[in-house]
């Protein structure tokens, strides 16, 4: 009983890396960036909760109300002002660029709200849950993030493959030089595309900031698990890319089993395995 | 007339032979401060020449770098207490281990491409770390100090043991400057820079690609592991957090590099400089600092994305080590 208690619980975790993931999926199809920073603006995300928290005393789940739309203003301003004039056929620039973000991210929180780590406090949510087996409980919190991250992958999916918005995401991504021709601006569509990433890295960052504390260095390592979501999953498939959360969240969840400095590193050694074993992930796009 | 040198280019050379030799004999002439300080800018010298020849020649930018600094420092220490090697005989030694390791890593991330492979040696470097912190002997997760009796079979006296670290960083500095600027004077060096200037073309030409990439790749990491084992003896133990430092060994070796100039030999040189000038006067904002150094590295890569010397040659059209030919014409 207790390693069918500690899959699920490691399919739980799983949603929580599939949302870190989605925003990354989604800036990479769009665009081919990847946002080393990604990582910091989750928990960027999760510190301009609490500070709203303070501030309104609203649930942290509430909150998201007024921190999604923020956090998207952000991600538009963020690609139209500066990562929009990083792109081109060299690499460099935006690896650079948000590679600096993510250094000044780190230390621009640690200067304002100190190395204390933080956490949001969501109520009775946080412990509730209830029984499904004998000695097998789901807590309401991780499945509510469970179907939170399906939720928000379904409707990226759906916005991408059934609205006018997602048609110019795809036909940006597959010759935006036709696209533009056609009258679409592709700096306006990338900045759409990064504040939508950003409404969904603020989804991640309040639920990682009620389910575990957080402090400003904990960023990059969040951008790793939802990098090796997107890789296990197969590059270009969102329902992929909860599969490979789901798979990291077991991984991580038994190596924590065997012993608990294992925990992460289990999680490292199955995406590694799956890189070479399938090195374009268990699901990739079909292309053509 | 096509010449390689310049009349810059040969008063470089000069000037290079010169300050080497002043280098050389700094023990004698400076503090042990001064020797602590200079070291460790030969570290970051031959940290951002290696990771300059990696990124800004065969695009393979990677953020895992720290995996081999790391690893070199494991190796030495081990090494070291477990065989009784004298260190400095563990620096190659440690280089050969990180060869070894990298060409079956390196056959895994080169799966990645581009931007994703920048990622996937970041996991790598995350995996040496946690692993580290597993290996009881090394002191788990808190790490090792070298102990003293190692230090002593180094060299009896203070003065010559300081000396001996020294002139291994002066030899790792201007040996990793010497083996960029040797490689890309080399055939290799021309398929780098036809790689660097376009995948496609070189691939026409019948470079092959990926063997010269992964070549690099692997020389890279033997050579990073070996300044890696410099550290460890310069800072006298090792730890996973501070070993497989992300910050410490890749971010601002990334930084020195862009502000200096990426893709140009002379680039991480002045940016070395400018680091060390800009740490000696803000290193006491602390996190403000590394913020300045960030928006300064964005501030480059969005408005001169040569760098420092790659505005300099573009306007006065200098190169103290020049790889190429120029041709001349005469009047």
């Amino acid at each position: 009983m207790i390693w069918v208690n500690i899959i699920i619980q490691g399919i739980l975790v799983g949603g929580l890396y599939a949302l870190f993931a989605a925003g990354l999926s989604l800036i990479f199809g769009v665009m081919r960036l990847v946002n080393i920073a990604h990582g910091d603006f989750i928990v960027a995300a999760a510190f301009l909760a609490w500070v709203v928290v303070q501030a309104t005393g609203l649930n942290p789940l509430l909150s998201l109300i007024i921190v999604v739309p923020l956090a998207m203003a952000f991600g538009y301003a963020l690609q139209k002002w500066i990562l929009n004039s990083t792109l081109g056929k060299d690499i460099l620039p935006p690896l650079l660029v948000t590679f600096g973000l993510s250094v000044i991210l780190q230390n621009g929180l640690l200067e304002v709200f100190t190395a204390d780590s933080r956490k949001l406090n969501a109520g009775v949510i946080e412990t509730a849950s209830f029984p499904v087996l004998p000695g097998v409980a789901i807590g309401y919190l991780p499945l509510l993030q469970f179907i939170v991250a399906v939720a928000v992958i379904w409707g990226l999916q759906y916005l991408f493959y059934n609205t006018a918005l997602g048609r110019a995401f795809r036909a940006t991504s597959d010759d935006s030089e036709t696209a533009l021709l056609m009258g679409l601006d592709q700096r306006k569509v990338y900045a759409w595309a990064m504040a939508l990433c950003m409404g969904v890295v603020a989804i991640a960052g309040v639920f990682l900031g009620v389910r575990s504390n957080f402090d400003p260095f904990m960023g990059p390592g969040r951008l790793i698990f939802g990098f090796e979501a997107v890789i296990i999953g197969g590059l270009g498939n969102l329902w992929g890319t909860l599969i490979g959360g789901v798979i990291l969240g077991v991984s991580q969840a038994i190596g924590a089993q065997i012993n608990p400095g294992w925990q992460v590193l289990a999680g490292h050694l199955v995406f590694l395995l799956v890189l070479a074993v399938r090195p374009k992930g268990l699901f990739p796009r079909i292309d053509g | 007339m096509i010449t390689r040198s310049t009349p810059a280019s040969r008063a470089a050379a000069i000037v290079a032979l010169v300050l080497f030799a002043v280098l050389l004999a700094a023990p004698w002439w400076g503090a042990t401060s001064t020797l602590r300080l200079l070291g460790e800018f030969m570290v970051y010298l031959a940290l951002a020449s290696l990771w300059n020849l990696l990124a800004g020649y065969t695009g393979l930018v990677s953020v895992g770098q720290q995996a081999f600094v790391g690893l070199g420092g494991y190796v030495l220490v081990a090494l070291s207490m477990f065989t009784g090697l004298h260190p400095l005989i563990a620096v190659p030694i440690a280089g050969l281990v990180a060869v070894l390791l990298a060409m079956p890593v390196g056959k895994l991330v080169f799966r990645l491409q581009g931007a994703y492979f920048a990622i996937g040696t970041w996991v790598l470097a995350e995996v040496f770390r946690l692993v580290a912190a597993q290996v009881t002997v090394m002191g788990g997760g808190s790490g090792i100090s070298l102990p003293a009796t190692v230090l002593k079979t180094m060299a009896e006296t203070k003065f010559w043991r300081e000396a001996m670290i020294y002139w291994l960083a002066l030899a790792l500095g201007a040996g990793a400057l010497a083996l960029v600027y040797g490689l890309l004077r080399s055939r290799i060096g021309l398929a780098l820079t036809a790689i660097r200037d376009s995948e496609i073309a070189s691939a026409s030409l019948g470079i092959k690609i990926d063997r010269v990439k992964y070549a690099v790749y692997v020389a890279v990491a033997g050579m990073t592991a070996m300044v890696g084992s410099l550290i460890s003896l310069q800072k006298i133990r090792v730890s996973p957090d501070a070993a497989f430092s992300v910050n410490d060994w890749t971010a601002f070796v990334i930084f020195i590099v862009v502000i200096g100039g990426i893709g140009t030999i002379e680039g991480p040189i002045v940016g070395t400089i400018i680091y060390f000038l800009l740490r000696e006067f803000l290193a006491d904002l602390g996190s403000i600092y590394l913020m300045i150094l960030g928006m300064l590295a964005i501030i480059i890569m969005l408005v001169a994305p040569k760098g420092i010397w790659g505005f300099i040659t573009h306007r006065w059209n200098i190169s103290l080590f020049p790889t190429g030919y120029r041709v001349n014409f005469k009047d």
